[in-house]
């Protein structure tokens, strides 16, 4: 399968060429959300307040970490369950974000907005927090830190392992199950 | 009367909390190491290995198996001959509390409305039950939400039966489809009442992996809706795959005549369980 080296943040060039099933080992930039800070980041476009980061061209993270042991950046960090986000994500998506990694389904609303503004659904694998923290080099939290593991934290990755779940042109990698709805 | 004390209660079940954190069982990892091995697709393969990987690093490093270190669930089993000092349920949230503080444990609990976390994971979500003899047999089990998230529980009707009960099981795992980490584990209350199967299905969860039910009627229909559950392809992650379910456990209990109630607790391949009797 293909496997590129891309470096966040992302652009739309980078995102048009990945297709569904396709390796991305991510290094860069990249920040955590779950659904407190997506609400929180949501209620503050809503008020035209300036956003903790910038959103042009970010990949967001649906994590929330265990506390660092000394020494080490981070705890386990793995992605969480994304439709939770799924709410949120199109407007987002409109304003700039490039990509979101999490594991499992996204909405159709979602799906479309990846098609609408170039952007793409990235997984990683869930329940493996010890391993994929590996691949973060630097953590700090830049906002919310009253959601104590929600806040939202900006991350250093390197050669995070990454797998295109739906890319920008209506594809998806995820099996369709053998039952009739 | 046998005494136990507040204090050997407390350290018994901080190191339950470490242990089932970090330590994957030998029987979860045998299962997906048998399942990586009989898997035909790369993908499935590969993120199988990624699991046991995961499994080996987190025993290493004390770092925990999953961010999602989950509410902290306790099976209380208590003899009537034991004698607690202190207040057996004051004892196992704070040991929560404290085992979870230690352990850099994520803190996962908060208010259902505001989302304001109360900070410290508590309250753990104790079930008692009084029992002969004289021991105190604690379970304990780190439950994600992910996984949570995706049970269900339902009343059928009495004539819908076991057909009814493999295609609400099914349908649910289909649906459920990529979402709580397959290869998951499912644990299934049949009967009982309203509140009692989803206990059940929880507690069906502490049965290894590895222990087949020792009643054969149930074990033959765990094995059943395994198969079933397994030919949906989904696979590891949701990428496709033989293995979308490592087991399948059944509790059962009687129920009222009109009705036939039914509970599916998801558990995800991070099956964080652990016991101490004392």
């Amino acid at each position: 399968m293909p496997t590129y080296e891309m470096t966040s943040p992302l652009k739309d060039e980078d995102i048009a060429k990945l297709r569904a099933g396709d390796v991305v080992k991510l290094s860069g930039t990249i920040y955590t959300a779950r659904d407190a800070a997506h609400k929180r980041l949501c209620d503050m476009l809503d008020n035209n307040e300036k956003l903790p980061f910038e959103l042009q061209g970010a990949v967001i993270y649906y994590v929330g970490p265990s506390p660092a042991p000394e020494g080490r950046p981070i705890g386990s960090a793995g992605p969480t369950t994304s439709y939770r986000m799924d709410t949120y994500a199109p407007r987002l998506h409109s304003l700039g974000v490039k990509a979101s990694v999490g594991k499992g389904k996204r909405s159709p609303e979602v799906r479309k907005a990846l098609q609408e503004h170039t952007g793409v659904y990235f997984g990683a694998t869930g329940g493996a927090g010890a391993l994929l923290s590996q691949c973060i080099t630097a953590a700090k939290v830049i906002a919310f830190d009253d959601l104590g593991p929600e806040a939202i934290r900006e991350l250093t990755v390197e050669s995070f392992p990454l797998l295109v779940v739906n890319d920008s042109h209506g594809g998806e990698q995820y099996a369709k199950p053998n039952f009739e709805f | 009367m046998k005494v136990i004390k507040a204090e050997q209660i407390h350290d018994a079940v901080v190191d339950l909390v470490l242990k089932a954190a970090r330590y994957l069982p030998e029987d979860v990892k045998t299962a997906i190491r048998v399942a990586r091995n009989n898997e035909t697709s790369d993908s499935a393969k590969e993120i199988l290995g990624q699991l046991l990987e995961n499994a080996d690093l987190a025993k290493e490093s004390g770092l925990p198996l999953c961010q999602d270190t989950g509410l902290g669930v306790f099976y209380v089993e208590i003899g009537d001959e034991v004698q607690i000092e202190g207040n057996i349920t004051d004892i196992i949230n704070k040991a929560m509390i404290d085992g979870y503080e230690k352990g850099l444990l994520r803190k996962s609990s908060c208010h259902p409305l505001t989302r304001k976390n109360t900070m410290d994971n508590s309250p753990a979500v104790i079930h008692f039950t009084h029992v002969a003899g004289d021991k105190l047999n604690i379970k304990h089990m780190a439950k994600g939400g992910g996984s949570e998230n995706m049970s269900r529980c339902t009343m059928l009707t009495p004539a819908q039966g076991w057909e009814g009960i493999k295609e609400f099981v099914v349908r649910r795992m289909a649906e459920a489809g990529p979402n709580p980490c397959p290869p998951t584990i499912v644990g299934i209350g049949i009967g009982g009442t309203f509140d009692l199967a989803p206990a059940l299905a929880k507690e069906a969860l502490f049965r290894p992996l590895s222990a087949e039910n020792p009643d054969p009627e149930l074990a033959a229909m765990e094995q059943e809706l395994l198969d079933e559950i397994n030919q949906l392809g989904i696979g590891p992650m949701g990428l496709g795959g033989n293995t979308t379910c490592l087991g399948v456990k059944i509790a059962m209990r009687p129920c009222h005549i009109a009705s036939l109630p039914l509970a599916v607790n998801v558990q995800c391949h991070s099956s964080r369980i652990k016991e101490v009797t004392l």
